[in-house]
């Protein structure tokens, strides 16, 4: 029997609450971090994802009290991002409560922070995130900074670097799909977990279940993320695995 | 109230170890000193982060030393949690090869990649398959779903302190228990539910001796 997929909400922050945007942009507020932590407990999601998006691009640290406030609420695993330059990083939010942490500009501006990471704390809580833009020529280029800068990197070299420095897991993010609900970029997602063997998860264009089972399928990741489909209609995880188990996959209910 | 020391060697998330406990009716200390774990009623080994080193802080706090007079000598309550687990082996690949606490016989090795089953590490729900019953697991049925997150095993010398099983291209011991060591490769603070009733029935363990 192949692996349990998950299905994981992504929890985006930014100026003290959670918000959703179209493609990183045009962020909309969606309501409080703490409540929908709250509410995902109690429907004993798989895992949560939560982003600091502002972090970053305004050159802070994570905010520990923040993500220590939020974590004594999570009794699900919790993995955080948004952030972290150095290793200090890391080892607070592990402290305050983070299962798992996501590295993204870091990996890209300075990569030695993914292997001490995991020689440190293990591979297995260091998440590497990877933001991808399609080109006119249909080629990817890798984004940091909340998607705003572009690295001209590939997102396949990238994955391959991520899990050579000690990465234990990969979030392939589409720019182009995010917040769309079009549906996951499958080449994007296909490309990248075709070149590692540590888990993959797809995230970007989720807005219908089908969406979720194309990836499973055709993309080769053990889990799917999804944002704009649990905050704007009324699907939810717990559907969404109901009717993935119907499709033949292996999932928790 | 038990008093349930969490021993803090510097690897991992305490936190949300701590919080499951203070929920299960237990009182958590986090601590690397001698008087709190003397004063324990249970002890609990977390742990994420690789073998050699978690051996190497555990033996500068001299931790190996007060856990064995307080679990092997007084016979405390001890639950390892994932690498937890692994340390009471005779020794870990991890790495390096490293000797463990050495208090169950068998070797700490990587998972090997196999059909479905080919990315490492473990990451997800999976089902914990019992092959004896044991009082952690009371009130807990075989083949409930609990969160992984390792790339390594324990594989156990000694047959007959097998709890559980879990299929991941091959299938790995997934509990363990000597007596009252009882030892994890899951996160049962993590695993909602059945989890909290695991962590409460490892308070309850003396009870039932």
């Amino acid at each position: 029997m192949p692996t349990k997929i998950r299905i994981i909400p992504i929890l985006l922050y930014k100026d003290f609450g959670l918000v959703k945007g179209v493609q990183f942009d045009s962020w909309r507020r969606v309501g409080s971090a703490m409540q929908a932590i709250k509410v995902y407990n109690l429907r004993e999601v798989d895992e949560l994802i939560f982003l600091d998006i502002t972090a970053t691009i305004q050159r802070r640290h994570p905010d520990f009290e923040i993500v220590d406030e939020l974590a004594d609420e999570c009794f699900v695993p919790f993995t955080v991002g948004g952030g972290i330059s150095d290793i200090d990083d890391v080892r607070n939010l592990l402290a305050v409560g983070a299962d798992k942490v996501v590295i993204n500009t870091a990996f890209i501006e300075n990569p030695d922070i993914v292997h001490k990471a995991a020689q440190k704390f293990g591979s297995q809580c260091v998440v590497v995130s990877i933001d991808a833009r399609r080109k006119h020529n249909g080629l990817y280029e890798v984004y940091t900074h909340s998607g705003t800068v572009n690295t001209g990197i590939d997102p396949v070299s990238a994955a391959i670097k991520a899990e050579k420095l000690g990465a234990g897991e990969i979030i392939i993010t589409s720019i182009d799909r995010d917040g769309t609900m079009m549906g996951y970029d499958i080449d994007l997602v296909r490309q990248v977990s075709e070149v590692v063997s540590i888990p993959v998860i797809a995230s970007g264009g989720a807005g219908n279940y089908e969406h979720m089972a194309q990836v499973l399928a055709e993309g080769g990741v053990s889990a799917v993320a999804a944002s704009s489909i649990f905050h704007f209609t009324h699907q939810t995880p717990l559907e969404a695995k109901h009717f993935l188990k119907t499709k033949g996959f292996n999932v928790r209910i | 109230m038990k008093n349930v020391a969490v021993i803090d060697y510097g690897m991992c998330n305490l936190d949300s170890i701590a919080r499951a406990i203070a929920l299960c009716g237990g009182n958590p200390v986090v601590t690397d000193k001698y008087r709190d774990i003397k004063q324990a009623d249970a002890i609990i080994l977390p742990g994420v982060g690789a073998f050699p080193k978690a051996m190497e802080n555990i033996k500068n706090k001299s931790l190996d030393k007060i856990l064995y007079e307080q679990v092997i000598e007084r016979n405390i309550p001890f639950l390892g949690i994932c690498l937890g687990m692994q340390l009471l082996a005779t020794k870990g690949w991890e790495i390096s090869e490293t000797e463990g606490l050495g208090w169950i016989s068998g070797e700490v090795k990587r998972l090997e990649p196999r059909g479905f089953d080919s990315r490492i590490p473990h990451v997800g729900w999976n089902e914990v398959h019992l092959v004896r019953e044991s009082p952690l697991f009371r009130n807990i049925p075989s083949g409930r779903d609990f969160y992984f997150v390792h790339s390594y095993h324990f594989c156990v010398m000694e047959v007959d302190v097998i709890v559980a099983r879990t299929i991941y291209g091959d299938d790995f011991v997934s509990a363990v228990q000597k007596g009252l060591i009882f030892g994890v490769q899951f996160h049962p603070e993590k695993s909602l539910r059945f989890g909290f009733q695991l962590i409460k029935n490892f308070l309850d363990a003396q009870d039932y001796q």
